[in-house]
């Protein structure tokens, strides 16, 4: 769908680049929280009886920094890449992008601050305080409107599968964190929801099912319509494939949220209906995946040489794992296991790791090339960090399944005389090894993003130097 | 037929696909419908603990009714402690198994610690109706139980025990020894020591504005005949000299106690 004069249309790539390098940052920021909060919780002296670095106040920092701070970013500037590129024409409005540039960055100043100071509004996903959420919502707003308003500038005539699933996601999210973020503030600091229990739970998962659903789903599926065919320079699998999967997509995750709320005080049709169409989502979202992947049919052999390839595949495989692991675990019997245990920590994470951080890291090396119009600096580190992504990703989430199973048979399990056979206390004990082994492949998978911004700086300095020599040559 | 005509899916899809508007449009219905379809009812049908109108006066709980095992019904009134039908009037004659009731000043302030500290984010506050939930924390949660917790704390993960039924099961003492330094009483927890909150007063200007915003709330606030006038300006004087220990001692051992559940009854349906 790229319009074949693109050559005559100059672009506003200058945000996008700022919004890339920030990715890059906030990808190693993100990740190495992750590895302090979880080296916590295997060693909890690591506290060091410092308010604002215990568990409680960190691990929304954490959550935050890579929800918002690495996924926000990427799915910004990927965002104002692909409807550039794809509408062949230039944003709507530069300096608004440049506001939403700074906005965004200011949201994550304000919870770097924030968070460790201990205010959270308790919900989880959404701790930040009452004006906090006002900015994202303004910010997002805004973000939203220049996204759509570039739509309706594009002088393509078809608006791009990609555009699709951004303008879903700009949709949901807006929707979401409004109802959500609905509180009474008691003062600056603090504020309370104006829902309470049953009502609230639903209302927090409908919040937190969709962040997943459509930011860190419908978003990366717009990146990947995007950059798998960009990079295989094929066309995507099948259109068909990718209507089916948009509006299925957008139409049925809404409802995924209840399958939190089994087997709690929330009335059961909601936790069974919330089930039923969870299962019924394997059908799309493995379509889906198969559209990535196949993308690539007849050229298999890049895998070989492209390593960039290499990330955006195996992040549809991760994709089609984790959307299987999902609905798995929304079935009630299933979920009557894997609820309050480690399983979900594991399943977020084969979800974060593998697919949201993999898809990104593909997208930013494809884009960072072509923003600087250059080679990377290494394409060897590409690899390099391939492997030890891939490798984190996967200690982890072993680690966490194990422990999650493990954790749910030990609760339930009864001895002889009918009595529980475990104290609560000897299940904390249990995981120990694998709260070790989880902040091992989370410390590998920091390494893998160290390795990214490395090369992406060395690249950006390296093609600023020859832009450098060839200005100084033109000059003399 | 050039190519820019020609026709890749439906009539239908492609017309959306070349407007922006429609597009936006179409989208904006698709994701709406799931969270209307499951959330709005939530208001309106029995068993959600939506009990209190947004004048602060109790209501039939949207003809919610539990039948005890003869097959009469509960009055919702043992469920829910209702001043004008209890034999307790007030907050201090209250007594567990009187029925739900909302927090004294020093839980609700021990609440807010509670939420600041991000307990929430290891310690769930509901029971499941399994076998082992049951022998492990007690008797299953009902909605009514967490009708007053603006920011409901159910939680998602249990890395530590859940917190829905802790109230009275281990002194005030042990309480504030675990608390401050976990490991001197369970070796093996991995919790972080909280010996900081026996420092700090109790905020109780906060706490005041606090218990003012839940009478205000537009889903079940505090009914003013509960948070009294004259209660909530006592506040000050029943937190003064308390620390954020106090407090957060007092909502854990507030925690599941306020209904007496009678066994074999269904509370859910």
């Amino acid at each position: 769908m790229e319009a074949t004069n693109a050559t005559a249309v100059k672009y506003d790539m200058d945000v996008v680049r700022w919004f890339t390098i920030a990715s890059a940052v906030f990808a190693v920021a993100g990740t190495l929280m992750g590895v302090y909060v979880a080296s916590e919780l295997a060693w909890p002296f690591l506290n060091f009886d410092i308010p604002e670095i215990t568990f409680g106040r960190l691990r929304p920092l954490h959550t935050n920094t890579v929800i918002f701070a690495f996924g926000g970013n990427v799915l910004m500037a990927t965002g104002y890449y692909i409807v550039q590129r794809t509408g062949a024409t230039k944003l709507w409005s530069n300096s608004l992008a440049w506001f939403t540039f700074w906005g965004w960055q200011a949201i994550i100043v304000s919870a770097v601050i924030t968070l460790p100071l201990g205010l959270s509004q308790g919900k989880e996903y959404a701790e930040l305080p009452w004006w906090s959420d006002i900015m994202i919502a303004v910010v997002w707003v805004l973000y939203g409107l220049n996204y759509i308003m570039t739509v309706g500038i594009r002088k393509t005539s078809h608006i791009y599968v990609s555009n699709w699933f951004t303008m879903g996601m700009i949709v949901m999210i807006t929707y979401i964190h409004v109802v959500n973020s609905l509180a009474i503030p008691v003062d600056w600091a603090t504020s309370y929801s104006i829902f309470s229990g049953v009502q609230d739970a639903m209302v927090q998962w409908w919040w937190g099912h969709n962040a997943v659903g459509f930011y860190l789903t419908g978003g990366f599926l717009g990146i990947m319509y995007y950059f798998i065919p960009k990079q295989a320079q094929r066309p995507v699998f099948s259109y068909r494939l990718s209507v089916l999967h948009f509006w299925t997509l957008t139409f049925g995750y809404v409802w995924l949220g209840a399958h939190h709320l089994q087997y709690t005080a929330l009335p059961d049709w909601t936790g069974s209906l919330g089930a039923g169409i969870s299962l019924a989502m394997i059908i799309p979202s493995w379509g889906g995946a198969m559209n990535g992947m196949m993308t690539l049919s007849g050229a298999w052999d890049k895998l070989r040489t492209d390593y960039i390839m290499r990330f955006l595949v195996t992040a549809m495989a991760f994709y089609a794992m984790s959307t299987f692991d999902g609905p798995v675990m929304a079935i009630k019997t299933v979920n009557a296991l894997s609820h309050y245990t480690d399983w979900t920590v594991g399943h977020v994470h084969a979800g974060a790791l593998g697919w949201m951080a993999m898809i990104s890291f593909g997208a930013m090396y494809h884009m960072v090339k072509k923003l600087w119009n250059t080679e990377m600096y290494s394409d060897k580190l590409v690899n390099v960090h391939f492997w030890v992504a891939l490798i984190g990703a996967t200690t982890y989430i072993v680690a966490m399944w194990v422990s999650g199973i493990m954790q749910g048979l030990m609760w339930r399990d009864y001895d002889e005389y009918g009595t529980l056979t475990y104290t609560f206390v000897e299940s904390v004990q249990a995981m120990h090894p694998y709260y070790v082994m989880r902040m091992i492949g989370g410390l590998i998978f920091n390494l893998g993003t160290w390795i990214c911004l490395y090369n992406i700086v060395m690249t950006v300095r390296q093609a600023s130097a020859k832009r450098g020599v060839i200005a100084a040559t033109a000059k003399a | 037929m050039s190519d820019h005509d020609k026709l890749y899916s439906t009539k239908l899809q492609d017309r959306i696909e070349r407007s922006t508007i429609m597009m936006f449009v179409y989208t904006a219905i698709a994701v709406a419908i799931g969270g209307i379809v499951e959330i709005v009812p939530l208001f309106y049908l029995p068993n959600t603990g939506m009990g209190v109108d947004r004048n602060g006066q109790f209501t039939d709980f949207n003809n919610t009714s539990h039948k005890d095992l003869q097959g009469n019904a509960i009055p919702m009134d043992k469920i829910v402690w209702n001043p004008a039908k209890s034999a307790h009037k007030t907050m201090d004659e209250w007594q567990p198994g009187d029925g739900v009731r909302p927090y004294k000043p020093l839980e609700l302030a021990g609440r807010y610690v509670f939420i600041r500290e991000g307990c929430f984010l290891c310690h769930s506050q509901m029971i499941r109706p399994f076998r082992d939930e049951k022998d492990r924390y007690g008797h299953y949660s009902i909605a009514e139980e967490s009708m007053y917790d603006h920011t409901y704390q159910w939680g998602s993960k249990r890395t530590g025990p859940d917190l829905a039924r802790v109230g009275a099961k281990y002194s005030d003492e042990w309480h504030r020894k675990h608390l401050k330094y976990p490991r001197d009483v369970v070796p093996e927890s991995v919790m972080p020591n909280f010996f900081f909150l026996d420092k700090q007063p109790i905020d109780a200007v906060k706490l005041e504005k606090t218990m003012v915003v839940m009478t205000k709330m537009p889903f079940n606030p505090v009914p003013k005949s509960i948070y009294t006038d004259a209660y909530i300006a006592n506040a000050k004087a029943e937190v003064a000299g308390k620390t954020e220990m106090d407090g957060v001692i007092a909502f854990l051992q507030s925690l599941g106690n306020h209904v007496k559940f009678e066994e074999g009854v269904n509370y859910r349906d």
